[in-house]
């Protein structure tokens, strides 16, 4: 497949928050100010491309020869939790100025199905190690756009007058709602 | 706490979908039809009873400082056993459900129940707990799919009640956020009448 089309489909056609349900946890906790989602895109992207690297090697070098495919999800959610702290001692000691930007956000991604989910998806279309790092990348952008898109939703939205039970969530998901709707209008294009 | 109290409270009053507010992952991703969401509730029940007594059984063995790799080694170890059941036993539902089976391990409700609960008590409130909590997510993503398929497809677990086909949006993906959100209007409106 041509990169181009995997990072249009990556980004707008099956974005990873709105299409398909992957990293709600964050997207709708930490949306509530445009610099925080940007932070949070930011150390996602990051941690995105370095873990499906690693679970491209493991899984072409380690699962299949072994012919121990189904030690995936295992393995993979170990290499991504070790990973996370890895980069957050490394950050600390190599770069605290970035460390200072991304360091809060480093903790929360171990949870955030969004990375296990792409080092899963990358086997599964069975992409090229090219292939796989676009992808991830790719899709990382995906859910920034998302976020910060969300963000300036919501910042306007803590200031409507809204009922008591709608506050919150609730409101919050439905807004999430005609964004996944306005982004529907992207499918066809590739 | 009584045994019932461990058990129901998972239902109402700490819902995961509903009050908690866990694992919103699937419980969006999943919910196309009846069916699905029910399957989804019960895999993922079947891995928090299960890790709730592993873990409560060798709470002590672990020491507290990598008990949070420990819980998470002992749930991919179940999911992993989950995949394959699933595979062999319902391979229909293992494909729709697709990617999001493995990423039960991520799902923080396991996790957070592994940690606030099974830690804490012994091996029969633990799975009680797991029972209670997993059968109040079957319960929200049932009725969550259930909804989405009646205003999407007309029908429920289904069975066809109008002629036709219904409004294809709220099976698509901006369907979940909408139905859920509305869904936990109407739950707040209702819990806020109860207290």
């Amino acid at each position: 497949m041509e990169y181009f089309v995997i990072i249009i489909a990556a980004i707008f056609v099956n974005n990873i928050v709105l299409a398909q349900f992957l990293g709600i946890c964050p997207f709708l906790g930490v949306s509530n100010k445009v610099s925080t989602s940007l932070g949070m895109g930011a150390a996602v992207t990051f941690v995105m491309a370095l873990a499906s690297l690693a679970a491209y090697l493991l899984q072409y070098n380690v699962l299949v020869p072994l012919g121990i495919e189904y030690m995936q999800t295992i393995v993979f959610i170990l290499v991504i939790a070790s990973l996370v702290q890895m980069v957050e001692i490394i950050l600390k000691k190599v770069s605290p100025a970035l460390y200072q930007a991304l360091g809060v956000f480093l903790p929360l991604i171990t949870t955030n199905c969004a990375v296990l989910g792409v080092a899963i998806l990358l086997v599964q279309k069975e992409f090229n190690l090219g292939e796989s790092v676009v992808f991830s990348v790719a899709t990382a952008i995906g859910f920034t756009l998302a976020l910060v898109l969300f963000a300036g939703i919501r910042e306007r939205l803590d200031m409507e007058d809204l009922p008591k039970a709608m506050k919150g969530v609730p409101i919050a998901l439905i807004s999430a709602g005609i964004l996944a709707m306005a982004f529907m209008g992207f499918s066809g294009l590739v | 706490m009584s045994k019932l109290q461990i058990l129901t409270k998972g239902i109402i009053k700490e819902n995961p979908s509903f009050v908690l507010l866990l694992g919103m992952c699937p419980t969006l991703g999943t919910t196309t039809s009846a069916i699905n969401g029910m399957g989804m509730g019960i895999a993922t029940m079947f891995v928090l009873v299960m890790s709730n007594i592993v873990i409560s059984l060798v709470k002590n063995l672990i020491p507290g400082k990598v008990r949070i790799p420990a819980y998470i080694v002992i749930i991919a170890t179940l999911v992993t056993i989950l995949q394959l059941v699933m595979e062999a036993f319902v391979p229909a539902l293992y494909a729709t459900l697709g990617v999001f089976i493995p990423l039960i391990v991520v799902n923080c409700i396991i996790l957070g129940r592994a940690e606030a609960f099974a830690s804490k008590n012994g091996v029969g409130d633990s799975a009680l707990d797991g029972l209670g909590i997993g059968l109040g997510f079957t319960m929200s993503l049932t009725l969550l799919g259930a909804v989405r398929e009646m205003l999407g497809a007309g029908s429920v677990f289904g069975w066809k009640f109008v002629d036709g086909d219904g409004i294809l949006l709220f099976v698509l993906a901006p369907g979940a956020f909408i139905a859920l959100g509305y869904l936990l209007v109407i739950f707040n409106k209702l819990t806020s009448k109860i207290r």
